[in-house]
């Protein structure tokens, strides 16, 4: 009994809560011919998708610098990564990797600018956060018109240049980790054994970095920048290098993202990416200035969970297609309902 | 006073953390005008029952309480301080509530400034009036005049000491009209024992203006003096309510501590044996708000322990804190002949020194992290201490065993009460919060150690083995010891000189056996400037 309340206070409410819904959900669907299998095998899907951008907002929270609006910064410099990548036709494993590799240097950069910004509006990080997500947003809108990439599949037809908003990768990297060691059980159930795996590593190096020396100290800086001082260590520096880490992981979540979703997505496509990500990350229990490992994976579960399973339901259960105008309707609901609920701990 | 009925009765009160019972059925009354002095050991349940009546939001967090608060007669329940301070009760924290960036006047009459009506009245209503800046400054400085002490009203909080803190925390508790019962906890000791005494009087007016007291204190003396009556709370029970009358400080003490206690010199008398100097202090500058210091030199020689006294405000605090790097100073110090570079804390850490901040919350602790880390932290980061390789030395990271082991070496060591290593700093009481910044100090395993304020808020019993310990780690590791403090009787118990500082210059050294009034002098700026030949005696 003891250890049942326990696990409660623990876990919390919320997400308990949302944990029956959406176990109700599963439970409803087969009556309103929703297949079970595709369902989860979607959810799955999208859990590694998204994964690495919930897993990005961990280092900043950690270190202080609140929930990372400016997401867009590194999901940008990925996107820069990616299309150079296709532009140079490499394929496969090296158009994977080369994309992450030539997204890297840019991540690096622009976190490195984006935390220096960051040192000097210390305690309003989130909303200067935003507008650097916009803003960089709406900057790459003309850089991606005017950058002289010319490869056949990726510029407008009609105009000859200027890249188009989607571009294909089929070819070239396209299921690159969902297709690794993928399980297939009947045809619409496939587990994307992959790309959960590189979600997981990645997810482990990051556990692992937290427990390092440079990682405890960037906890520290988050608890208490004073006390992190008095013992030496750089309060800026700390910040900066979370900063960099989250925007490095924003690049390569957007990579992994295209491989499975088979598109790269130019112009506004990163705009609303960091929402989602740091609803996840509250729906999983962190909070402004905390956040586990626990959180990242829990978090991402249900939030993806809830968005694949609440307008297929609904949808079927309605008859009407009105799939797109629920999963926005729940998405920003949970996205509202997050930001209300984030907590801050003893200063 | 009058025969009256009770003004607030606590009535079998008891209250548990996650199964840890910190408070079992604890009854007491208080009168209109009484002085109630509360005291017990570090962890004793003093504050938790003072959040209780206060109707703090952290008690209804953690599984509410059991048993009923009585005003008047009347049961009350708090849903929040604001409600608290309706019914007229009054607290002035163990730990600071003040804006920062607000003067004196600003947080003393914070919720009830006074208002000017302004032409956008007669449009928008009440909450278009202005300040009257005018009228809030003269009640500010009409609740300073009852207090009696000496406060700039346009002072800004963060820029003040912190006994002026003090001060402008009970100051904003007696403006409130409504006022019926005032509770400070621990509230003497961020100050010297000069201003103390300023405070001590004050309470005694306010009494006789009928305001009922709760006064939390850990100087013992203080209660007896002050307090009509005391009671003790021993492990969360309250094992005597007397009044004060023939009581003695002695007995207060063992009724807390459960046994007699003792109070002589630490060190024996023996004589002294002190190596080369090892640090070097000349006209050192520090601009540490509220502590300033303008022009110090000091040597001190290797093993030896060197007290800094002084009144609050004239800079003592500032010492250690500019050496350390931690507020910026000018000036040459010099450790082992080697000059150490002001304002880098890292170097400063690096070449062997260490620091016992007495700004506990602020830098002393990671509230929200775990005993360990909290300990093991500084020798982690500096000495790269407690980490281990994996993977075949891919990686460093933590060792959380034996950060365990070390952090249970120093609960057993220093008496830390609390229920594992892995408990959060922010759940410990007060005392047992300041040994663990000890603690943090003690892992680095220092050769010059600063420490301020070591006794802040720790019980008597504990005192001695603070105090103790400090001793043995100059005894037994050879540690040159600094150690800076209000406790003028606490520096005379184990420091081998003192030097009293006075407006940001030492004032003199004295032995530990020179008389009272001799400091006194020196505090107080009338010491004579012939005292300065034997500052490297
Ligand atoms: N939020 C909390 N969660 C868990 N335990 C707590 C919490 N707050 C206090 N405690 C525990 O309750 C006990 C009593 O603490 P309290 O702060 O009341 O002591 P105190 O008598 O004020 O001591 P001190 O003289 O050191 O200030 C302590 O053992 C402490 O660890
Ligand atoms: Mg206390």
């Amino acid at each position: 009994m003891r250890s049942a309340k326990q696990f409660v206070t623990d876990f919390g409410w919320p997400r308990i809560i949302i944990f029956i819904f959406l176990v109700l959900l599963f439970v409803a669907a087969p009556f309103f011919r929703v297949r079970i299998d595709a369902s989860i095998s979607d959810v799955l899907n999208r859990f590694g998708q998204n994964g690495l951008f919930v897993l990005a907002m961990v280092p900043m929270i950690q270190a202080g610098c609140g929930l990372n609006f400016g997401l867009s910064l590194g999901i940008i410099a990925g996107l820069i990564g990616s299309t150079l990548s296709v532009q140079f036709g490499l394929l496969g494993v090296f158009g994977f990797f080369g994309a992450v590799g030539l997204s890297v240097p840019f991540a690096v950069f622009f976190g490195w600018l984006y935390g220096l910004l960051l040192n000097k509006v210390k305690g309003e990080e989130m909303t200067i956060a935003m507008y650097v997500g916009f803003a960089s947003v709406m900057f790459m809108c003309i850089m991606w018109l005017i950058l002289p990439f010319n490869g056949p599949t990726m510029i407008w037809g009609y105009a000859g240049k200027g890249l188009r908003t989607t571009i294909t990768i089929e070819g070239f990297y396209r299921h690159f980790l969902n297709d690794f060691l993928a399980v297939r059980i009947g045809d619409s159930f496939v587990f994307p054994t992959g790309m959960l795996l590189f979600v997981g590593f990645c997810a482990f190096l990051m556990w692992l970095f937290l427990r390092t020396k440079t990682g405890t100290a960037m906890t520290a800086v988050g608890s208490n920048p004073d006390y992190a001082r008095a013992s030496g260590i750089s309060a800026d520096k700390m910040r900066t290098i979370s900063v960099i880490i989250s925007t490095v992981l924003g690049a390569a979540g957007i990579i992994v993202y295209q491989q499975s979703y088979g598109f790269i997505q130019l112009y506004t496509a990163p705009l609303a990416m960091p929402f989602a990500a740091v609803a996840a990350i509250l729906i999983g229990g962190a909070s402004v200035n905390k956040a586990s490992m626990v959180n990242v994976l829990v978090g991402a579960f249900l939030f993806q969970g809830l968005l694949t399973m609440t307008p297929s339901v609904i949808n079927s259960a309605l008859q009407t297609d009105i799939s797109e105008v629920v999963r926005i309707i729940v998405s920003n609901g949970i996205i509202i309902y997050a930001l209300t609920r984030k907590t801050k701990v003893t200063k | 006073m009058g025969q009256q009925g009770p003004l607030l009765s606590i009535d079998h009160i008891s209250k548990e953390f996650y199964g840890n019972v910190v408070l079992n059925d604890v009854s007491f009354e208080l009168k209109a005008g009484e002085i109630l002095g509360l005291v017990g050991e570090n962890g004793a349940g003093k504050t938790t029952l003072m959040h209780i009546l206060f109707g703090m939001p952290v008690i209804a967090d953690t599984g509410g309480f059991k048993g009923r608060i009585c005003i008047d007669g009347q049961e009350v329940s708090f849903s929040s301080p604001f409600d608290a301070l309706d019914a007229g009760i009054g607290m002035v924290h163990q730990e600071f509530s003040l804006i920062p960036g607000f003067t004196t006047t600003e947080n003393i009459v914070l919720n009830r400034e006074s208002m000017k009506p302004s032409i956008l009245n007669d449009v928008f209503g009440d909450r278009m009036s202005i300040l009257d800046r005018q009228d809030m400054k003269k009640r500010a400085e009409a609740a300073i005049e009852k207090l009696g002490v000496k406060l700039d009203p346009d002072m800004l909080v963060s820029e003040m000491p912190v006994g002026h803190k003090q001060f402008t925390e009970i100051a904003r508790e007696i403006t409130r009209s409504k006022t019926r019962i005032l509770v400070l906890d621990e509230p003497t000791a961020v100050l010297a024992e000069s201003e103390a005494e300023v405070l001590l009087k004050a309470l005694r007016k306010l009494a006789s203006l009928g305001i009922a007291i709760i006064f939390i204190s850990h100087r013992l003396h203080e209660v007896t003096e002050v307090a009509d009556r005391v009671v003790v709370l021993r492990d969360g029970i309250a094992i005597k309510d007397t009044p004060v009358a023939g009581v003695s400080v002695r007995d207060i003490a063992s009724w807390m501590v459960g046994r007699s206690v003792a109070t002589e010199r630490v060190s024996e008398g023996e004589a002294r044996e002190f190596g080369p100097e090892i640090l070097s202090v000349e006209h050192l500058w520090v601009d540490m708000p509220g502590e300033t210091v303008r022009d110090v030199s000091f040597s001190v020689r290797k093993g030896e322990i060197l007290g800094f006294g002084g009144l609050a405000g004239q800079g003592k605090l500032g010492i250690p804190n500019g050496i350390m790097g931690l507020f910026q100073a000018g000036g040459v110090v010099r450790l082992h002949g080697k000059d150490v570079p002001l304002n880098e804390p890292r170097t400063a850490l690096e070449i062997g020194m260490a620091f016992v901040s007495e700004d506990r919350r602020g830098v002393g602790l990671l509230l929200d992290e775990s005993l360990k880390w909290n300990i093991a932290f500084t020798a982690m980061q500096i000495q790269g201490k407690y980490l281990k390789t994996i993977l075949g030395g891919l990686f460093r990271i933590r060792d959380e065993a034996e950060m365990r082991k070390l952090t249970e070496e120093y609960i057993a060591m220093l008496d830390v009460k609390c229920t594992s290593p892995s408990q959060k700093a922010k759940e410990l009481s007060g005392g047992n919060q300041q040994k663990i910044c000890l603690a943090k100090a003690f892992a680095v395993k220092p050769d010059l150690l600063f420490v301020s304020e070591p006794t802040r808020g720790i019980d008597v019993g504990a005192k001695k083995l603070v105090l103790d310990t400090i001793h043995r780690y100059n005894r037994d590791y050879g540690t040159t010891i600094v150690m800076v403090s209000s406790e003028l009787e606490e520096l005379r118990s184990i420091c081998d000189r003192i030097a009293i500082v006075d407006e940001g210059k030492i004032a003199g050294i004295l032995p530990p056996t020179a008389e009272l009034p001799e400091f006194g002098l020196l505090m107080s700026g009338l010491g004579a400037n012939g005292s300065q030949e034997d500052l490297s005696a």
